[in-house]
């Protein structure tokens, strides 16, 4: 605190947590019978497919891959057949292509699922890579990007995100719950491969049961050369965004356009490390994710384990649904996508599903600005969504640039935040794909 | 499925707090002083007062029907303008002057340019400005406090700040300035009441210390400099209620803090140089409309810096 505190603008807000299926064990839920798997669930080049309609698959099997550096593989989820390729609508408005399964309900493990063999840093990022697995935090990431930065060397802190800020949510706090030796365990596979002598576990201060079964093992497992310790931080959405998240462990600021490695962090969401921990031990790639279903329209809240590739409806129905459903969430309700319909199925980086009903669907009209500030005082970036709308309306794509328009991550705080309802992040997007256009 | 899903970008929650909560909220904040104005003033302050609130809501709803716009009565900063204009109003004032500064509020400083959030100065100080300039005399009649209960002589009397402008140092009674029983416009004088309503601002978050703070703070610096006497001048005029309730107005302070710290030091040092040095015993209207028009400037020169960034984000 000081004088700097009364310019600092400190961002973020305090969403409600809404976190009703905290204590709500892991329900699996069964395959269904026809998996869709789109060719993009991840952030990067799209899959192609390597098998062709009337092949059979087998659950594990690799059944798309890409040569493109930033790809991560797709499995199947299900034994059985592929019935069809299609073109499926992303929920973005841009659409990809799919592979239908059709299972035939036997669930036969493919012959190359068996632990890899891991004993040089090379092996560990291709075993990464064959996993298939991707931030399961929302962004999708492919992790073995993530865990393979250009200077690994300059690496010393390795951050577990499980601060789950976004309400609702409580895949990863489940994941704490149920499997906090996973955590631990790859957690200690990671710490060797990169050699860093720092993890910090970050758990926002609403978790206490997490932030109590993850320090009792860190404590165990911590030793003077690799430290792993847990991190209790405030409850303040957007908290586990990742340049938000290193400055609340380290300290450090990540620099306008640069990485988190720019500053030797790495940060990997918790459920991330364990999956891949399990894939270590059992060879079994990412076929099924921990959902949260929950929502106004939801009568009883839960959570799922899911085989990847599952429609939504079939989740719905699975689930069971009180109320007529307005509004589908992809993701949690601050930084979520709608869905336009049903049919699509459950990916790599979903981590709920939220069902709203009429009255939380819609948001009031938007009246004027008052200027109040909220949006600025809300902003983790310390951005000035005011003069971004305003730079917007004029059409002044160099004003935007000025302004630092592209560092919007999108937490969506600012339009929460706005007591005359402005949808500014949706301005924001606009004011994006006005500089990209500009260029 | 029988009901179409709605698409729309994120995000989908809300805080769930309205442009109408906040007013509702400032009107709630401006009640003890309200109370304290009836107490020392008599019915007469509560008969402005209504007067200001009818004429302003009067003029708002007029307006947007003039403009062909949505009506927007219903966000409540009409009657927040129309209160804060009466409580810088003398209580002796006419009621057709007092009408006729809220519908200059409201329809010269506030709609004609876009209405709320839009307006470049403080709508009740510019019908505060207006009613000084048009009816001099009208505006610098003091009724003595409590004079409505009987037992006092004099009906009139003078504000401590002129009577420091005049005599150097007033008689000065700090325990009478905490209570309100001084000359004054019929909301600025109680300060007990002021700063109860500024807390409540600040508790629900509707303001931030920022301004009141720096804003009284440099105004008790500069006086205690220049030889003056610090306590009298925060507790004397309208500083309190400009501070708490004025500078801090949305549509025209600064958005971010570093602006916001600029110009409350604008706003102190331009009382403190009208009130000392100026012909006028009285500069807060002044300073602070005027640092609502350097508001453009401060923040185009003071903008937040950038989360990753040693740099200001443009220039």
């Amino acid at each position: 605190m000081g004088i700097s505190s009364l310019f600092r603008q400190s961002g973020g807000v305090h969403a409600p947590h809404r976190k009703h299926t905290a204590e709500c064990e892991t329900i699996v839920m069964p395959a269904p019978k026809t998996i869709v798997l789109p060719m993009v669930q991840h952030l990067g080049a799209p899959c192609l497919p390597l098998v062709k309609v009337g092949d059979t698959v087998e659950v594990g099997q690799m059944v798309a891959d890409s040569a493109a550096p930033v790809c991560a593989p797709i499995h199947s989820g299900v034994s059985g057949t592929v019935t069809a390729m299609k073109d499926i609508l992303l929920p973005g408005g841009r659409t990809c292509q799919a592979l239908v399964i059709e299972s035939d309900g036997e669930g036969r493990v493919h012959e190359s699922v068996r632990p890899p063999e891991v004993n040089t840093f090379s092996d560990f990022i291709a075993a990464v890579r064959k996993c298939g697995l991707v931030g399961l935090g929302g962004a999708g990431f492919p992790m073995h990007i993530k865990l393979n930065p250009p200077d690994r060397n300059s690496i010393d802190t390795i951050i577990i995100n499980a601060a789950e800020c976004e309400p609702y949510i409580t895949t990863d706090y489940r994941e704490c719950m149920e499997n906090s030796w996973d955590i631990i365990s790859g957690v200690q596979t990671v710490m060797e491969f990169l050699d860093v002598k720092r993890v910090i576990i970050a758990v926002e201060n609403n978790k206490p049961a997490a932030i109590n079964e993850l320090s009792r093992i860190a404590k165990r497992v911590s030793t003077h050369e690799r430290r792993v310790s847990v991190k209790s931080l405030p409850a303040r959405y957007p908290q586990g965004a990742e340049k938000v998240l290193i400055q609340a462990c380290t300290g450090r600021q990540v620099p306008v356009g640069k990485l988190p490695g720019d500053v030797g962090c790495i940060v990997m969401n918790v459920t991330s490390v364990s999956v891949l921990s399990r894939y270590l031990k059992t060879g079994m790639p990412l076929v099924q994710r921990r959902l949260t279903v929950d929502g106004s329209a939801i009568g009883k809240p839960v959570n799922l384990r899911v085989v990847i590739g599952t429609p939504v409806q079939d989740v719905l129905d699975f689930v069971g649904v009180d109320k007529p459903i307005r509004k589908l969430l992809m993701g949690g309700p601050m930084m979520g996508i709608a869905l336009m319909d049903t049919t699509w199925p459950i990916s790599k980086q979903n981590n709920a599903l939220l069902a709203l009903a009429q009255e939380d669907a819609v948001r009031p009209d938007a009246t004027t600005c008052i200027r109040c500030g909220r949006c600025v005082d809300a902003c983790p970036m310390h951005l000035l969504p005011t003069s971004i709308t305003k730079a917007y309306k004029a059409g002044d794509a160099e004003e935007l640039k000025r302004l630092n328009l592209m560092k919007c991550m999108e937490c969506g705080s600012c339009s929460f935040s706005c007591p005359a309802y402005r949808p500014i992040l949706q301005t924001i997007r606009m004011a994006k794909s006005l500089v990209r256009s500009s260029k | 499925m029988e009901h179409p899903l709605l698409v729309s970008s994120s995000p989908h929650l809300h805080c769930g707090m309205s442009t109408r909560h906040i007013m509702r909220d400032v009107i709630i904040a401006l009640v003890p002083a309200l109370i304290a104005s009836v107490w020392l003033f008599g019915p007469r302050a509560l008969a402005v007062e209504l007067v200001c609130v009818a004429a302003a809501m009067a003029a708002e709803y007029l307006s947007r029907i003039v403009m062909k716009r949505p009506h927007t009565v219903g966000d409540l900063s009409c009657i927040v303008t129309g209160l804060l204009l009466a409580f810088n109003l003398p209580s002796t004032i006419p009621l057709w002057q007092a009408a006729f500064g809220a519908v200059v509020a409201i329809v010269v400083a506030k709609q004609m340019f876009g209405g709320l959030g839009q307006n470049f100065v403080n709508p009740a100080l510019v019908g505060r400005i207006v009613l000084i300039g048009s009816f001099p005399a009208e505006m610098g009649n003091w009724e003595t406090p409590l004079a409505w209960l009987g037992g006092v002589d004099a009906t009139t009397t003078a504000t401590p700040l002129a009577q420091l402008k005049e005599n150097g140092d007033a008689l000065f009674d700090p325990l009478e300035m905490l209570l309100g029983i001084r000359g004054g416009c019929l909301g600025e004088t109680c300060i007990i009441a002021l700063v109860i309503g500024g807390i409540y601002l600040m508790a629900r978050h509707i303001i931030r210390p920022l301004i009141p703070i720096t804003y009284i703070a440099t105004v008790f610096v500069l006086t205690w400099i220049l030889g003056e006497n610090p306590v009298a001048h925060v507790l004397s005029g309208g500083l309190m209620i400009g501070a708490i309730f004025m500078a801090t107005d949305y549509a025209t302070c600064p958005i971010n803090r570093g602006g916001k710290f600029v110009y409350a030091i604008g706003c102190g040092l331009l009382t403190v140089l009208i009130r000392v040095y100026g012909s006028l015993p009285e500069g807060v209207s002044f300073a602070i409309v005027i640092m609502n028009i350097l508001t453009p400037l401060i923040e185009k020169v003071v903008r937040p810096r950038v989360f990753g960034s040693g740099k200001a984000v443009a220039k």
